[in-house]
């Protein structure tokens, strides 16, 4: 039963991946379409920061003292400066290593 | 111009950066599988059938929290609908390909190797090739993704908790997109966005991960009528 659920879950995913790239013409979509797309990071990607940031493991809000909400806020500024993904990511885990390890102790 | 190789290799070397999340997640993926007290072959093939890390995580709980089957596989399809948003994107540079290269290449679509290519693809839009750079990122990522699950079921979870390395997930996504505050019409989107998944959270299903994005689609629409 585990299994079936696996591969149909296998099934759903694959075909949510191949279902636009595969089976659907671009001439289908209009101009209106296209130019809509262009913001398909901006609309997806902040639906996974935002609960990442600031909702903990229980989904309930935390804190405006949250170390999370601080390292998201250098990892943001260093990125937008350096535009680099690896200071980005580097800069926002150390600055949240640096407030859970020296300034909670 | 760029042979195919090359491009394949920019691809690879664009994604990078992002194993800094994308391991730890694995690692944790497999662990928590085995944890929840499931076959180790059965958490790898979720790597391997599934392939997208959050789902599987959800689809593990629900079923192992005795959730029934349909409930399991409804969840992963709601959260990886995204990637029809996706492939919508993506299609711009694979549609010369013929449709036997199309079905391979859908299979490595990723979050990250999306938006990599995205970024460099739109940049550098008469390149030859293109789909050699989303090859590259997917690839890229898939063998990355397989062997820190294995790593994940074999070594148990050897990251310790206190490191919050989860939090190495929203950090990935913001790298991706910080770029792009330097563009009023895109930070607009982003925090309808963002507002909208924190609105939306409880929604059944996880459903807040593709119900924000069409909040924000709808929200770019009507903003791109109004500027006209």
């Amino acid at each position: 039963m585990t299994w079936l659920s696996i591969i149909i879950s296998g099934i759903v995913t694959y075909f949510s991946r191949m279902a636009m790239v595969a089976l659907i013409d671009r001439e289908m979509l209009g101009t209106k379409v296209k130019e809509v797309l262009n913001y398909v990071p901006a609309a997806v990607f902040p639906a996974i920061i935002f609960p990442g940031v600031f909702f903990n493991d229980f989904g309930l809000f935390v804190e405006i003292t949250d170390p999370k909400i601080y390292g998201a806020i250098v990892a943001l500024v260093i990125g937008f400066y350096s535009r680099s993904v690896i200071a980005t990511i580097v800069s926002g885990l150390l600055s949240y290593w640096f407030i859970i390890f020296f300034l909670l102790r | 111009m760029l042979s195919k190789s090359k491009i394949f290799f920019k691809g690879i070397v664009a994604v990078l950066p992002h194993m800094l999340s994308v391991i730890p997640f694995g690692i944790i993926t497999g662990a928590i599988g085995v944890e929840l007290g499931f076959d180790p072959i059965l958490v790898y093939a979720t790597s391997l059938i599934i392939f997208g890390g959050a789902s599987q995580i959800i689809f593990m709980q629900l079923l192992s929290g005795g959730a029934s089957s349909l409930v399991a596989i409804t969840s992963v399809g709601v959260i990886n609908s995204r990637h029809l948003l996706y492939g919508a994107v993506l299609s711009e540079y694979l549609e010369k390909l013929s449709f036997i290269k199309k079905l391979i290449i859908s299979y490595f679509i990723v979050d990250q190797g999306f938006a990599e290519s995205n970024r460099y693809l739109r940049q550098n839009k008469n390149l030859s090739n293109p789909h050699y750079y989303v090859l590259g990122t997917g690839v890229t990522l898939w063998f990355c993704w397989q062997l820190s699950t294995i790593s994940g079921i074999i070594l148990g979870s050897f990251i310790p908790e206190e490191l919050g390395l989860k939090f190495a997930i929203p950090l990935t996504f913001l790298a991706i997109i910080v770029n792009d505050l330097r563009k009023l019409d895109h930070v607009f989107v982003m925090l309808v966005s963002g507002f909208a998944s924190l609105m939306l959270f409880d929604a059944p299903f996880k459903s807040y991960i593709i119900l924000s994005p069409i909040v924000a689609l709808i929200a770019a629409f009507i903003m791109l009528r109004l500027k006209k």
